[in-house]
């Protein structure tokens, strides 16, 4: 097994995922430390989705190795699934169970994994939702929630387990425009907390403010890598470069 | 003697006359307790069958046992009549077993049900959304967990109405055990027609009872599919 300082929670080594004959990752060598956030920009196919996705094997890789807190998680005995307790991940379309309620959605994982039992989880489940303001939704079915509050029950579905790292993809792309503010706010609690996030986004001015570094991804290849204000302001590839004159 | 008088006399010869109406209501018996208990074999073997269909479960690079026996079944079961299967089951595979003729008219029609309820139960899995699986997996759960408790409880909702018109074509479609032997509703007809050289009540009257029972469950059917929209709060 490689050697990894402490600090870093996980690690790619020449990830590279083919679908076929396409070559969507052509080997990304990345680190990402405890606390850190990193986010991932790009047009779109550019494999940035599919990065995030492999990080917790959704997305089998093809190739390269990925270690997370030390383990190979792409080796064959390796337990993907035990894995996946301390990932959590946020999607583009929520993916709420819809046929269960707000806290059966949030703790059902949780208590089926014996992560905890069921009185913690709700007591844990309803710590949260008193938070961001939806204590009120617990015994409610995810139609009955605008897409902002869908999406915010979903990350605090993952939140339910503990994490060590919060997976984003694309978490705001689905929203009508008026709900992307409240589900940014919920993730930059999460950066306040000290939570270790990748997130993938088309949200510019969330990247800047949040991102502790910033992945400008293009045809499978991590092109350019720097602090925010250093990729916004000033980004050294001319491909970085036309990206950002198109989208700033 | 008037039309409808020669009617009268005409049904009461063959359907009144030497009880034959308990013959037609025992047949009746005899149908629908064939059909409910194939349709139960056939929802729980065509659910394996369908879990079987959608197996990642892999020999080699391209090969999935499952799949290819869970398929070979589906297709020889379509590819052929079910009289033919019927036959076979009892002239054949049981002809040297000591069960009844019930028993297996029921095995045969639940290995035949299977095979069309496991495309059903297969399309109403694929129905669901594949971020539900994703959200699962995602979350730390196994696949059999996620397939039990987010995809299977979703796909219920969806495969029911298909499952209710394969109950009843189940129902039609045992109209065929005569052809072992068995005196179902089809055969009490029949059998009512050879003795009294009557065709016209007897057939009649067999077919008007499946139309009653088909309309009834039909409606019952319908009613439960209501309420299961209801509970979800889907609009379709």
């Amino acid at each position: 097994m490689a050697e990894q300082p402490d600090n870093v929670l996980i690690e790619t080594i020449g990830l590279e995922k083919h679908f076929d004959s396409l070559h969507v990752l052509r080997g990304i060598d990345q680190q990402v430390k405890r606390g850190e956030k990193v986010v991932v920009i790009g047009p779109s196919g550019s494999g940035k989705s599919t990065f995030l996705r492999c990080l917790n094997r959704l997305e089998e890789p093809t190739g390269g190795q990925i270690l997370f807190e030390g383990v190979d998680i792409t080796a064959k005995h390796s337990d993907i699934n035990r894995i996946r307790r301390k990932m959590g991940m946020v999607f583009q379309q929520f993916n709420l169970f819809p046929h269960m309620t707000v806290l059966r959605n949030m703790t059902l994982a949780p208590v089926r994994l014996k992560v905890m039992s069921q009185e913690q989880a709700e007591e844990k489940a309803m710590g949260l939702l008193t938070r961001i303001g939806l204590k009120d939704k617990a015994t409610q079915y995810p139609r009955a929630l605008s897409g902002g509050q869908q999406q915010r029950i979903a990350i605090l579905r993952a939140l339910n387990m503990n994490p060590d790292i919060m997976l984003f993809d694309e978490p705001t792309s689905a929203l009508d425009p008026e709900m992307v503010g409240e589900v940014l706010d919920l993730m930059r609690q999460l950066v306040n907390d000290g939570m270790t996030m990748v997130v993938v986004t088309h949200e510019m001015g969330f990247a800047r403010e949040v991102g502790d570094r910033i992945l400008f991804m293009d045809e499978g290849v991590i092109v350019e890598e720097a602090p925010p204000a250093q990729l916004f302001s000033n980004p050294q590839k001319e491909r970085t470069k036309r990206f950002l004159e198109k989208v700033l | 003697m008037g039309f409808f008088e020669q009617l009268a006399r005409d049904f009461q010869f063959n359907i009144i006359d030497g009880d034959r109406y308990l013959m037609l209501v025992r047949g009746l018996g005899t149908t629908v307790l064939i059909a409910m208990c194939a349709a139960i074999i056939g929802i729980v073997l065509g659910s394996v069958i369908a879990l079987m269909r959608l197996s990642t479960w892999r020999m080699g690079k391209t090969f999935y046992p499952l799949r290819a026996i869970s398929s070979f079944y589906v297709d020889v079961i379509r590819g052929t009549p079910m009289v033919v299967q019927l036959m076979i089951m009892y002239y054949v595979i049981l002809a040297s077993s000591s069960l009844s003729k019930e028993l297996i008219a029921i095995i045969s029609f639940g290995l035949n049900s299977a095979a069309y309820t496991s495309e059903i139960v297969r399309g109403g899995i694929l129905a669901v959304d594949k971020g539900q699986t994703e959200a699962g997996r995602s979350l730390g759960l196994s696949s059999a967990q996620t397939m039990m408790l987010v995809v299977l409880p979703q796909s219920v909702r969806i495969v029911i109405p298909s499952l209710f018109n394969e109950f009843i074509m189940l129902l039609k479609e045992t109209s065929v055990v005569g052809f072992i032997g068995l005196a179902d509703l089809t055969k009490a007809g029949d059998f009512i027609r050879s003795r009294t050289f009557s065709a016209f009540f007897p057939l009649m009257t067999v077919a008007v009872m499946y139309f009653v029972i088909v309309s009834l469950l039909t409606r019952v059917f319908g009613r439960v599919e209501r309420r299961l929209r209801k509970g979800d709060g889907r609009t379709a």
